[in-house]
């Protein structure tokens, strides 16, 4: 078996690099041509190469776009932190514009479960790191521009010296940390920020800090981070392909919209641009109405970062005093149940072994439940717990009326924090009937379970 | 028509959404219509602050509360978009709902 697998993958991997030499020699020959033609006709006279007239044609002739558009591209820096669902689309595009200089920045790997979204990647590269996969994607694309790989997590040490190096960012990372990060950094540096996000069938878009200086920053718009346990992330909580991928494709719009109209240029040299009204863009694919532009604040008096004046954040101090990690607070681990209210995976193993009556509620919502469970569990959501208000102590929502009264309740779920509040509301709701009954939960839950027991589950 | 006397019984009518994951908090129902009385207990017009604290006693089933309230406040993370534009730019909580009003309560989302 595994010889085929490698096999297979190494017939992946020179095919691939079969394509790539056939895309360097189609390259190599026009080029070829051209100096010898170049010979005999002297030296080329116009402002783009004779390959980027083919290449470009069809974006340089839409009107206001045109041959200044096209070069002001070609001259742009741009980099795109996060190489995932919105970072793959957006680098796409923006190599296929012609991009001059395309900066990636990514400290992970391709993962298997990236690949429905993350449509720079491939089945072959998985383990690969994620900069170098794109670049190999986009290579493919287009050839003729120059790329950057960061392998590297974008920190408060490292910023100043990757993010000077372009003239706009992307923002296609995952987490307020990050959001936080780069949009401090792209106000310091005077860079334009087009940010987006995206969870399961909703986007989120907004052009920060344009022109440098004038237009709101990440703060002036979300001054205090989300309490942390309200932060979900794709992983988790899911993510529909195109869902991600249209907020990538319409980050990488804004980007060109403001390259073509030269935002970057003129912030630099202090033009007074006027302050566009600033609009946010949200999607919700699966509302009455998809798309909606809603009007935004402007810059924030007194802002954190971008306020301009002596009490604002310094380049110094982003660097050796900023905690963003703190800032955004972490995610406790739930500890609702004393030590004898849980049980592991092996002794629930045991139990389930003997002919005892008992129940096994697994608490993770219905579509995680489809996927796999536990021989003999029932699904119980946990938002049925946690919208049961107590009232009448009506326990019919929460446990099988069919139950035996005294029969013991275990409670998993995936990891092992809801299990514990679900177990907790049925304690309070009086389902324990004053501890003649146990009620308490499975540590770890079905992550546990498949290290320990049955490592043919499939744990999402 | 006569139009509505303006005493305590006067009431508005409001078109309230919820995306970005609040809508979890609310039945799992984005759009709700809701009527509102135009003036609170004490007699001053009704504003966003009061729409949030009747959202809380009336609307919302879900009892984690401090997924939509903190410290009286609407908790960190939750735009208010009042007719398409950022509640920042109309007064905050301090807005007076008018009848007809489209109030959206949106998550920030962080994924990508």
């Amino acid at each position: 078996m595994d010889t085929i697998k490698s096999l297979k993958k190494e017939i992946e991997e020179k095919e691939a690099e079969l394509v790539q030499l056939r895309a360097r020699l189609v390259e190599a020959e026009k080029l070829g041509v051209r100096s010898d033609r170049d010979g005999v006709e002297g030296e080329w006279k116009w402002p783009l190469g004779e390959r980027d007239y083919e290449r470009y044609s069809r974006q340089m002739i839409v009107p206001n776009f045109g041959l200044q558009g096209q070069l002001n591209i070609k001259h742009a820096k741009v980099l795109l932190v996060g190489v995932g669902g919105l970072g793959c689309p957006a680098a796409a595009y923006l190599a296929g514009a012609g991009v001059g200089t395309l900066g990636l920045v990514d400290g992970d790997a391709v993962e298997v479960s990236n690949l429905h979204r993350q449509v720079a990647h491939a089945t072959s590269r998985v383990g690969m790191m994620k900069v170098d996969s794109a670049v190999t994607y986009l290579k493919g694309l287009n050839p003729t521009i120059t790329y950057h790989a960061h392998a590297t997590h974008l920190t408060p040490q490292n910023a100043e010296e990757i993010v000077s190096q372009y003239d706009l960012v992307l923002d296609c990372t995952d987490h307020p940390t990050s959001r936080y990060l780069i949009s401090d950094i792209c106000v310091l540096l005077s860079k334009p920020l087009v940010s987006a996000s995206a969870f399961q069938t909703s986007g989120q878009l907004i052009v920060l800090n344009n022109p440098p200086g004038k237009g709101p920053c990440y703060r002036c718009v979300f001054p205090k981070p989300p309490p942390p346990e309200s932060v979900v992330g794709c992983g988790e909580g899911g993510i529909i392909g195109p869902v991600v991928g249209v907020m990538g494709v319409l980050q990488a719009l804004e980007a060109i919209k403001l390259l073509v109209r030269g935002d970057h240029l003129k912030s630099r040299a202090g033009d007074g641009e006027e302050l566009r009204q600033v609009g946010m863009l949200l999607f919700s694919a699966m509302g009455d109405v998809p798309f909606r532009t809603v009007r935004m604040r402007g810059k924030r008096k007194g802002c954190f970062a971008c306020a301009g004046d002596d009490s604002a954040l310094t380049l110094n101090e982003l660097k050796t005093s900023m905690d963003y990690i703190q800032f955004c607070g972490v995610n406790q681990p739930v500890k609702l149940l004393r030590p004898e209210e849980r049980i592991s995976v092996a002794e629930y193993e045991q139990i389930s072994r003997t002919n005892m009556t008992h129940l096994l509620l697994d608490v993770r919502e219905k579509e995680h439940f489809g996927l796999s469970n536990i021989p003999g569990s029932i699904n119980i959501p946990i938002s049925r717990f946690t919208a049961h208000r107590g009232e009448g102590s009506e326990l019919s929502d929460l446990i099988p009326t069919d139950a035996p009264p005294d029969a013991p309740i275990y409670i998993v779920c995936r990891v092992g924090n809801d299990s514990q509040i679900a177990a907790k509301k049925l304690k309070d709701l009086g389902a324990d009937r004053n501890g003649e009954r146990f009620i308490g939960d499975i540590l770890g839950g079905l992550q546990a379970w498949k290290t320990t027991v049955d490592p043919s589950l499939p744990f999402i | 028509m006569a139009s509505t006397p303006d005493d305590a019984t006067a009431h508005l009518s409001l078109d309230v959404e919820f995306s970005g994951g609040l809508e979890m908090l609310f039945s799992d129902q984005r759009r709700h219509s809701l009527t509102l009385p135009a003036k609170d207990k004490d007699g001053n017009p009704s504003n966003i602050a009061y729409l949030i604290h009747h959202l809380c006693e009336n609307v919302m089933k879900d009892t984690r509360k401090e997924l939509f309230v903190l410290q009286e406040h609407l908790r960190p993370g939750i735009l208010v978009l009042i007719n398409d534009a950022d509640w920042e730019l109309e007064g905050e909580e301090e807005y007076e709902l008018k009848s007809g009003d489209n109030i959206l309560f949106v998550s920030t989302l962080h994924g990508g």
